[in-house]
């Protein structure tokens, strides 16, 4: 028995001291993806030019995507279009998956073949994990405004839009301001797409209601109160819209991206998008390069085609505001019909900065399930 | 006579309340005509809906795939900790039943760094998911085949095996094996309802599987999404059936 | 002269090492899979964020208002689950118990329970959706006569929904566990008390209730722990606001609104085994006491 005992014990301590060591990650595959040229390169020039960029991609001929839905601001079309140009298969994985599902799933393939060449992600998570970006600046990094890139050129905002509520024309009456959402009108309908504590759509929509209700990004408590009596009254769904419920009426009004909303619209003509007066919330979304893309040259060269006119006019189509906007309308290649369909904003653009992010999180970390739960 | 009216009215009860939801799911599922034509239709369902395919083929894989391992692992350390290592059993039982106190949702949070390793040797495919499922289908497995190793006298087997000159391998293949038929089909089929029916380790370490293909769909499609659940619900049920009704005629059968 | 003839039973001539190497495969494959990520998780709720240093700040964040209300709430409803589960499963388990043991009825009912028990997860919450969800089978008829069920707000995606459709799966599991001990009742019992005098009430409160009670008291533990570690339901179900544990751990490994709380929901894990082990020790205490008279 004293046997068993000791080499239990041996057997607890040396598996302790593995599952110590396990922690650790495995030991980098050495692709030759991490050796090519393309890996390290900052800019298409530093390759030798486009068409040698274009080369390299090609010879790749692969490129991992993940968390791209194909309804979000377009980006089916834009994966077809990037397919059908170069002639680089993307492998789209997770799309119902958030910017910390990207992050994570880098780590975890991290020097396989199948990890994610790019990420999008929400600014937040973007500044957390700056070093695992490459950086490497487009053609038209010039084009971006100075305080929606990073100077290193790590990452930078392609496409964003506005905070704003969609709702059935055909079901409920239509809101004039935020308030009117509290009135018996609505019993039941109003839905936040996402969990405000998880999501950066639905975090977007606290503060989106805390400015209508004269609040700000950083102090949010009204915008929390806004969805705490928006339950009370019986008006709030604690349901995730999606396209089916939308379609099917379970959900018939949506805070949202105005791009997504707009994206609703063109399925179902009824479905018509607002952004309130004097409470505009603007969040860009941030591309990246993965530092251990297994397929860097197709990486970059993804970016080069998000940020061109070609790209950026998609963004368009998809109702989502493209980041060159103002030096692409100057030179007369924007997609003009597409640029006036944007949703009409009235009042100051407020885009929260990182520091009031998380004064407000902190916020409603404590205090959301409270007031919804 | 009493008691034949109580349990009737209770079954009836039961009965309405269990079957509604299995009801209300054929009728949800038929409101749009397209959707059962679609579902029996294999080559069109790849097509319009691959990310459900995937997910039906890589649980069926799994399915089969931790059966196997678990019979591998299970029935010889079984039956050597019977034979040669008795003072191990309460060791090795104490671990086959450790996954109940470990719900999978605290065993996934744990899993990520194991599964990095996975991931270095193997590959983020989701068929690796089959080294967590036979951790978590263990308890179940392991008590049918314990219980059948029960009911033989597995010591006499062996030693009469080994008298006669049969390797360790025979004595477990051939010997053995056959006499616990029922046990090992047992253990089979309860992992393939639990592998078919588990969503918590496939969605978290981001593999496919049929749960999560439904919940995704869902998100899509309700009526599809409906008309499969209902399926994947009626096999397995159809599954245990069969299960149930060969363990008893086994019983009836051995001496 | 002594000499000990050598023992010739079956396998004690080998070294011993040489059967320790026969299992090793699992034990190598549960230490794996099983034992490190386990260690993980308990080592992981003592780190600091960002993988540095030995620190209890995770682990006392658990008691954190917003964490421990979503504590109290997976125990209410594990509780409120466990309860209704265990009552209305006995009694089905007993209906069960008084047909033919091995007749048709309860052969079917018996595989429908061990069906509809594992049968939790995303395909329970969809099939709940179509009945009582807002497009649901039966919240339509109800309205088509004049009823709404959410009146008074949609209380299938909190707490009151939750319980009713972990009901679900918690009858038939109550089902599977406590037939073995019904089935533990001897005839005999009922007519010692006929004999001594008793009627039904004396059988049920002085000779089958105090019997019964170590079994049914253990099954409901059981179902108290099935429910408690219970993820896919509801994170089918919920969309909203992370009531319960296991959603508050989904929301820690994956929020990209509330970073760096890895480590917390570790510690969150940590918390679930504790109640887990100690509702399953409880629970192994009571199946001794049942085995002795029932067994």
């Amino acid at each position: 028995m004293r046997t068993l005992a000791r080499s239990t014990a041996a057997t607890l301590a040396a598996v302790t001291i593995i599952a110590l060591t396990g922690a650790c990650a495995p030991p980098e595959k050495e692709t030759e993806a991490s050796t090519s040229g393309a890996a390290t390169a900052t800019s298409a020039g530093a390759l030798g030019g486009m068409d040698a960029l274009i080369a390299e991609a090609k010879k790749e001929g692969r490129l991992n995507v993940i968390a791209l839905p194909p309804n979000w601001a377009n980006y089916g079309e834009i994966i077809k279009a990037f397919g059908a140009k170069y002639g680089i298969e993307v492998d789209s994985a997770q799309p119902d998956g958030s910017s910390q599902d990207e992050i994570n799933a880098a780590n975890q393939l991290r020097g396989q073949d199948t990890a994610p060449d790019v990420f999008d992600l929400g600014a937040s998570v973007a500044a957390a994990n700056v070093a695992m970006f490459a950086p490497y600046k487009v053609e038209k990094f010039d084009e971006i405004p100075a305080g929606l890139k990073d100077p290193g050129g790590a990452w930078a905002n392609d496409y964003g839009g506005y905070m704003s509520i969609g709702y059935d024309s055909a079901k409920v009456p239509a809101p004039a301001t935020v308030a009117d959402l509290l009135k018996p009108a609505y019993k039941g309908k109003v839905a936040l797409n996402g969990d405000p504590t998880q999501a950066g759509a639905a975090f977007g929509g606290v503060q989106m209601a805390s400015l209508a209700n004269g609040g700000t990004v950083e102090d949010i408590k009204n915008g929390v109160d806004f969805f705490g009596s928006l339950k009370k009254a019986g008006n709030f769904l604690p349901v995730d819209p999606s396209p089916a419920t939308i379609e099917s009426g379970q959900t018939p009004v949506v805070f949202d991206w105005d791009y997504l909303n707009a994206a609703q619209s063109k399925k179902m003509p009824s479905w018509k998008v607002f952004v309130p007066a004097g409470a505009v919330l603007g969040s860009y979304y941030v591309q990246a390069i993965n530092k251990d893309a297994p397929h860097p040259a197709a990486a970059r060269l993804w970016q080069e085609f998000l940020y061109s006119d070609e790209g950026q006019n998609l963004w368009l189509k998809g109702g989502a505001r493209p980041v060159r906007a103002d030096a692409m309308q100057k030179a007369g290649t924007i997609d003009a019909t597409a640029f006036a369909a944007l949703p009409k904003v009235e009042g100051d653009v407020v885009i929260p900065t990182e520091a009031q992010n998380t004064k407000a999180k902190e916020y409603l970390t404590a205090n959301w399930t409270k007031a919804v739960g | 006579m009493a008691r034949v009216i109580f349990r009737w009215t209770v079954l009836t009860v039961m009965g309405v309340f269990f079957l509604l939801p299995l009801v209300a799911m054929v009728e949800f599922s038929t409101r749009d005509p397209r959707t059962w034509p679609l579902l029996l239709d294999w080559p069109r369902l790849s097509t319009e809906y691959p990310a459900l395919a995937e997910g039906i083929l890589a649980s069926l894989a799994q399915a089969a795939l931790t059966s196997v391992l678990m019979l591998v692992l299970l029935v010889p350390t079984a039956i050597w900790v019977r034979l040669r290592l008795p003072r191990l059993r309460r060791v090795v039982e104490f671990l086959c039943l450790l996954p109940l106190t470990i719900p999978a949702i605290v065993l996934v949070v744990g899993l990520a760094p194991v599964y990095a390793w996975v991931n270095y040797f193997l590959g983020g495919s989701s068929l690796t998911l089959v080294f967590a499922y036979t951790v978590l289908v263990l308890p179940y497995a392991y008590r049918a085949i314990d219980t059948g190793l029960s009911a033989i006298d597995v010591q006499t087997l062996a030693e009469a095996a080994r008298g006669l000159g049969a390797g360790w391998a025979t004595v477990i293949w051939r010997v053995v094996l056959p006499n616990i038929r029922s046990a090992v089909l047992s253990a089979a089929f309860l992992t393939v309802a639990l592998v078919l029916g588990e969503f918590t380790i496939a969605s978290l370490l981001h593999r496919t599987n049929l749960q999560v293909a439904i919940e995704f769909l869902g998100k899509s499609s309700a009526t599809v999404s409906v008309a499969v659940s209902l399926t994947a619900l009626l096999l397995a049920f159809a599954l245990l059936l069969v299960l149930s009704l060969v363990g008893t005629r086994s019983k009836e059968k051995s001496p | 002269m002594a000499e000990v003839a050598p023992r010739r039973v079956a396998g004690r001539s080998r070294p011993r090492g040489g059967a320790l190497l026969g299992a090793v495969p699992f034990f190598a494959f549960v230490t794996i899979f099983l034992i490190i990520p386990t260690l993980t998780v308990v080592i992981g709720a003592f780190t600091g964020d960002g993988g540095r240093g030995f620190t209890p700040a995770n682990v006392r964040a658990l008691a954190d208002d917003h964490i421990l209300a979503a504590f109290g709430r997976s125990i209410t409803l594990s509780a409120a689950s466990a309860v209704i589960g265990a009552v209305l499963g006995a009694v089905l388990a007993y209906a069960l118990v008084t047909a033919r043991p091995h007749g048709l009825l309860r052969r079917v009912v018996t595989a429908a329970a061990g069906v509809l028990a594992q049968f939790g997860g995303v395909t329970l919450a969809f099939a709940f959706l179509a009945t009582i969800g807002l497009s649901g089978f039966v919240t339509l008829w109800l309205q088509e006569h004049g009823l709404d069920p959410y009146a008074r707000g949609v209380w299938l995606f909190e707490l009151p929904g939750l319980t009713l459709v972990y009901t679900y799966f918690q009858i038939p599991l109550m089902v599977i566990v406590f037939l073995p001990a019904l089935d533990g009742i001897r005839p005999q019992w009922r007519e010692a008390t006929d004999s001594l005098g008793g009627n039904t009430w004396h059988y049920w409160t002085r000779v089958a209730g105090p019997l019964l009670a170590p079994a049914f008291l253990g099954s409901a533990l059981l179902l108290f722990a099935n429910a408690f570690s219970a993820y896919a339901t509801a994170a089918a179900l919920v969309s909203q606001g992370s009531p319960i544990v296991p959603l508050q751990i989904r929301g820690a490994l994956t929020s990209e609104v509330v970073l760096g709380q890895a480590n917390l929901g570790k510690a969150m894990a940590l918390g679930m085994v504790v109640v887990v082990a100690v509702v399953m020790t409880l629970y192994s205490l009571l199946e001794s006491r049942t085995a002795k008279w029932l067994g």
